[in-house]
């Protein structure tokens, strides 16, 4: 049994763990014990990667293990992690463990709640710690479709609509992506004969240019639906704003990571030379997200749907700086979608809080609240100004190496792109500023808000979590960074 | 007269063994003794499916009129796990009143139409084809008809019967063309007698169509949704997966091994009967308000599905679609036990009468759930594995094109089982199907199809068995 697979292992245990539940209490335990563990095990294996890298061991993935299991198709049981998935592990397992303590008093159905919530994170662990393209596949597909059931059973608003919506988009997202999966398995041999489904083996083999161009589109696509690449974002909003808050968190936090990931490991990485040929398009689309997704969120009244524009235009900068092919734009979209996932969870997270106080959602009906509860408000706050890139939390390093990389271009196309989403931290500035004064500040608009109260020790306890996550990182970017870096070391000297 | 060649024939034997002491028990039982006749047909089956794995003689016999070899023995294997499934969710009906009096005929029936099924999988020439076809045939049409008093089952009974006749015309105007050209009905000796000419493409077209009919694909589907709505549930799943089943793998084996000089022509013209069946099989199933009509429109655009990996033509597409069908019969009677599970107790089967289904009987929901997501393709579920491996075998020879819209389908079809899906979870019923307990027989096969649904597509030595027997062209 080797190390990563314990990821895997234990929210399957989990699910069993579910099970024989009788009342909200064992299910809360097996909830808690279960993140908890694997927020441990996320810690343990960072340290344990640094040491590693430190004692000087380069391999390009670490803790590797591999099995076979289809032979005649070349498909294996095979995981590794490098810098990036690291990062990525840390923040999925910091955010199922603040879930968990975020959808604390979930009704009605909780144990299947739960289930299906541990579900979707086992795909997301699954997805982040394989290297085969089969097993990464099987794990997307698994991460999704909880989905449908987590928003149409427990979710709010017209929530069948929102829940069908992002399923049959990110579907078709997957559907695109399944062809580009074919294509790169049928086109890996390097002229053996002999395919394989192994990431580090077709990077190694190199893909033909003409099937580069014609895969390429579609992979990118495929995981750019989910990354809420325009115009393929439409699923977000509704779907976000409709969700519960730990699913809210959950897949604005890690699940549209995925798509980020994917963009960089699988499209980005495997074929670069279309990439080079093709950034322009996607750079235009992107552009447009980054752009489009904060004025959209300028002229939302609801809470989550502001959070929800916001992260179209975050996730939007991922990719963004993922086609500006250099090393300090990756590393600053590998940042940016720890940073985004991180403050974009303890935001879905505060205003869960928040509505389950007011029972409102809209700007216009609250106000002052900064004097009913001063805990939350101050957290709102706080993953406010992270959220708008100030120095010190995580936004700012992230968003910064992303726009300092983008302007290493030299070529006006470039440049124009890039200070056309700087523009975005003004707007970002705006709305989060707007959001702030109309419902923390000012006159308290309801008599009913002011017998409220603050909030809980586990809600204190998953917001402070989210908070130290981001201030950390803010404060000492440079080990992200730094195993960030070395991981993308023989990917980008194209 | 050479012993050995019976000794290949062992399932066919060990069936008409099954079949005879059924039928000899079934005359001279007792009325108390009758009662028995259930467990004693799903034991005897039981043993003849165990013993369909042993290890087996292969080979040709008759002269190459009968052929064993490891990919039609799996497949029979494949069909008699259908049939045993089919056999354990019948109980619940044949012990209604009106039904119970003819339980075993419908054993009879069944297992007479298993036998034809047999002799279509493995005959090595167009007579015991045809005459394997039409023994599969006639006893369905009495099948579809077997509630005789319901116009519903007499409509889907003669709709069955004049379509079957219909379709068999096809196939002898075809077959009579093959003759006409190449003299012979071996099939083995057609495959190299046969090239390229007009009216051997008329021969294939007509033979192709007979089949066409029998898997219902498009546009030979007229008649699936009114016989699947009107024929008992039991018998819409019989014919949903074994004889749609069977009738694929054998149109599989012609294709493959009397039309391989005829590639070209084929491949086209399956390509374009695949898009077509796909499609208008999805685009159907989103409007159907009752579930076994929508399930009818659903098993239509799955054949489609499966002769994607036909389309192939190598051993690798050969095992896909074996493998396929095996996940198929798994998923698609999980849905159908449920299915008459709740009919036999309420006499529902609109879709709207499912809301609610998950707050009184949250496993029947569960299991309804798996087979659904299993046809959608969603992992863990082994369906997803199948859709991949079928895929890929078609992406292998660069069917990039029709694997893509085969892909965007998927979507269509998850958009319609999700509707089921959001019926029994999330919209709200004042009357809902209340709580109630299937009979074992029903436990059992759910239980092995939920198992089959889980382990199917982990245990990857059953896909790598099916794509070793599988042959090309």
């Amino acid at each position: 049994m080797d190390f990563l697979t314990l990821f895997v292992l234990v929210p399957l245990l989990m699910l069993f763990g579910f099970l024989p539940c009788k009342n909200i209490r064992q299910i809360r335990t097996v909830a808690v014990v279960g993140s908890t563990i694997l927020l441990g095990l996320a810690i343990a294996l960072v340290v344990i990667f640094m040491s590693e890298r430190a004692a000087g061991n380069t391999a390009e993935m670490l803790f590797t293990f591999d099995k076979v299991w289809f032979p005649t198709l070349n498909i294996h049981y095979s995981v590794g992690v490098d810098g990036i998935s690291v990062v990525m592990l840390l923040l999925s397992s910091v955010i199922v463990f603040t879930g968990v303590f975020a959808s604390w008093n979930m009704q009605p159905l909780t144990k299947e709640f739960f289930m299906w919530l541990i579900l979707l994170a086992l795909g997301v662990f699954g997805f982040f710690i394989s290297i085969d393209l089969f097993t990464m596949l099987l794990f997307y597909e698994v991460a999704l479709i909880p989905m449908y059931l987590l928003i149409g059973v427990w979710g709010t608003g017209k929530k069948e609509y929102s829940a069908m919506k992002l399923t049959l988009m990110l579907m078709g997202g997957s559907a695109l992506m399944m062809v580009g999966i074919f294509g790169i398995y049928f086109n890996s041999d390097g002229g053996t004969g002999i395919y394989t489904f192994n990431l580090l083996e077709i990077a190694k083999n190199g893909i033909p240019i003409e099937a580069q161009r014609i895969f390429f589109p579609l992979t990118f696509v495929g995981f750019g639906v989910l990354g809420a690449m325009f115009p393929f974002h439409t699923w977000s909003p509704d779907g976000h704003a409709s969700a519960p808050t730990a699913v809210s968190m959950l897949h604005a936090g890690v699940l549209m990571k995925l798509g980020g990931y994917g963009c960089f490991r699988i499209a980005v990485s495997l074929m670069p030379e279309a990439a080079h040929e093709q950034a322009w398009i996607f750079l235009c689309l992107t552009g447009i997200s980054v752009v489009y997704g904060a004025f959209g969120a300028v002229f939302q009244k609801d809470l989550k749907y502001i959070n929800a524009y916001s992260s179209v235009s975050h996730c939007g900068l991922v990719l963004f700086a993922i086609l500006m092919l250099n090393e300090t734009a990756m590393t600053g979209a590998v940042m940016q979608m720890l940073s985004h996932g991180l403050m974009t969870a303890l935001f879905f997270a505060l205003i869960g809080m928040i509505y389950g106080r007011t029972h409102t959602r809209d700007i216009r009906e609250m106000g002052g609240l900064m004097r009913i509860m001063p805990f939350l408000s101050v957290a709102y706050v706080i993953a406010g100004l992270a959220s708008l890139g100030l120095p010190g939390f995580s936004g700012f390093v992230s968003e910064m190496m992303i726009f300092v990389g983008s302007f290493q271009h030299t070529d006006m196309f470039h440049r124009v792109f890039t200070i056309i989403a700087c523009s975005s931290i003004v707007i970002t500035a705006v709305y989060i500023l707007r959001v702030v004064g109309k419902i923390l500040f000012g006159e308290v608009q309801d008599e009913h808000h002011k017998k409220l109260t603050d909030a809980t020790w586990f809600e204190r306890l998953a917001v402070v979590t989210l908070i130290i996550s981001i201030a950390g990182i803010g404060m000492y970017p440079s080990f992200v960074a730094d195993m960030i870096r070395s991981s993308l070391g023989a990917m980008v000297n194209w | 007269m050479d012993l050995s060649n019976y000794l290949m024939m062992k399932q066919e034997m060990s069936l008409m063994v099954v079949f005879l002491i059924l039928i000899v028990y079934d005359l001279f039982a007792s009325e108390k003794g009758r009662q028995y006749f259930q467990p004693l047909a799903c034991l005897l089956f039981l043993a003849h499916t165990i013993f369909g794995f042993f290890p087996q003689v292969t080979g040709t016999s008759f002269s190459g009129m009968y052929v064993a070899n490891d990919a039609e023995i799996s497949m029979k294997n494949i069909m008699n796990i259908g049939v045993l499934l089919i056999l354990l969710q019948s109980n619940g009906w044949l012990s209604k009143p009106e039904a119970s009096f003819k339980r075993g005929e419908f054993t009879m029936l069944t297992l007479l139409t298993l036998f034809g099924m047999y002799l279509m999988v493995s005959s090595g020439n167009f007579i015991l084809f045809y005459i394997g076809l039409e023994t599969a045939s006639l006893p369905m049409a009495a099948l579809a008809a077997f509630d005789k008093y319901k116009n519903n089952s007499a409509e889907a009974g003669a709709k069955y019967i004049f379509n079957a006749v219909f379709s068999s015309a096809c196939l002898l105007f075809g077959l009579s063309f093959l003759y006409g050209a190449c003299g012979t009905f071996y099939f083995e000796d057609l495959s190299t007698a046969i090239q390229s000419t007009p009216l051997l493409v008329m021969s294939l077209v007509f033979i192709s169509v007979g089949l066409f009919f029998k898997i219902s694909l498009v546009p030979f589907h007229f008649w699936t949704p009114d016989v699947y709505q009107g024929a008992p549930t039991t018998v819409t799943g019989y014919l949903s997966t074994i004889s749609k089943g069977a009738g694929v793998f054998a149109l599989m084996v012609i294709l493959y091994k009397v039309f391989g000089n005829m590639s070209y022509e084929w491949i086209n013209m399956l390509w374009w009967i695949v898009v077509i069946t796909i499609t208008v099989g999805n685009l159907f199933a989103m409007r159907q308000t009752n579930l076994k009509r929508f399930m009818a429109f659903s098993s239509v655009s799955q054949a489609g599905y499966i002769a994607l990996a036909v389309l192939a033509g190598t051993p690798q597409g050969m095992g896909s679609v074996m493998y396929y069908i095996l996940v198929y019969i798994f998923s698609n009677l999980a849905i159908f036990g449920v299915i008459s599970a709740i009919e036999n107790k309420s006499g529902k089967t609109d879709m709207a009468d499912y809301n609610g289904l998950y707050k009184t009987n949250p496993k029947l929901a569960l299991v309804m759930m798996m087979g659904l997501f299993s046809l959608g393709g969603i992992p863990p579920l082994a369906g997803f594995f199948s859709k991949f491996f079928v895929f890929t075998a078609a992406a292998q020879q660069g069917q990039y094109l029709l694997v893509l819209i085969a892909l965007l389908n998927t979507i269509i079809s998850l958009y319609y089982y999700l509707l089921i899906v959001k019926a029994m979870f999330i919209n709200p019923n004042e009357a809902p199907v209340e709580n109630f307990k299937s009979d074992g027989y029903m436990k059992i096969s759910l239980v092995v199809c939920m198992i089959g649904l889980m382990v199917v597509g982990f245990a990857s030595g059953i896909y790598e068995y099916l794509n070793s027997v599988g042959f090309g062209m």
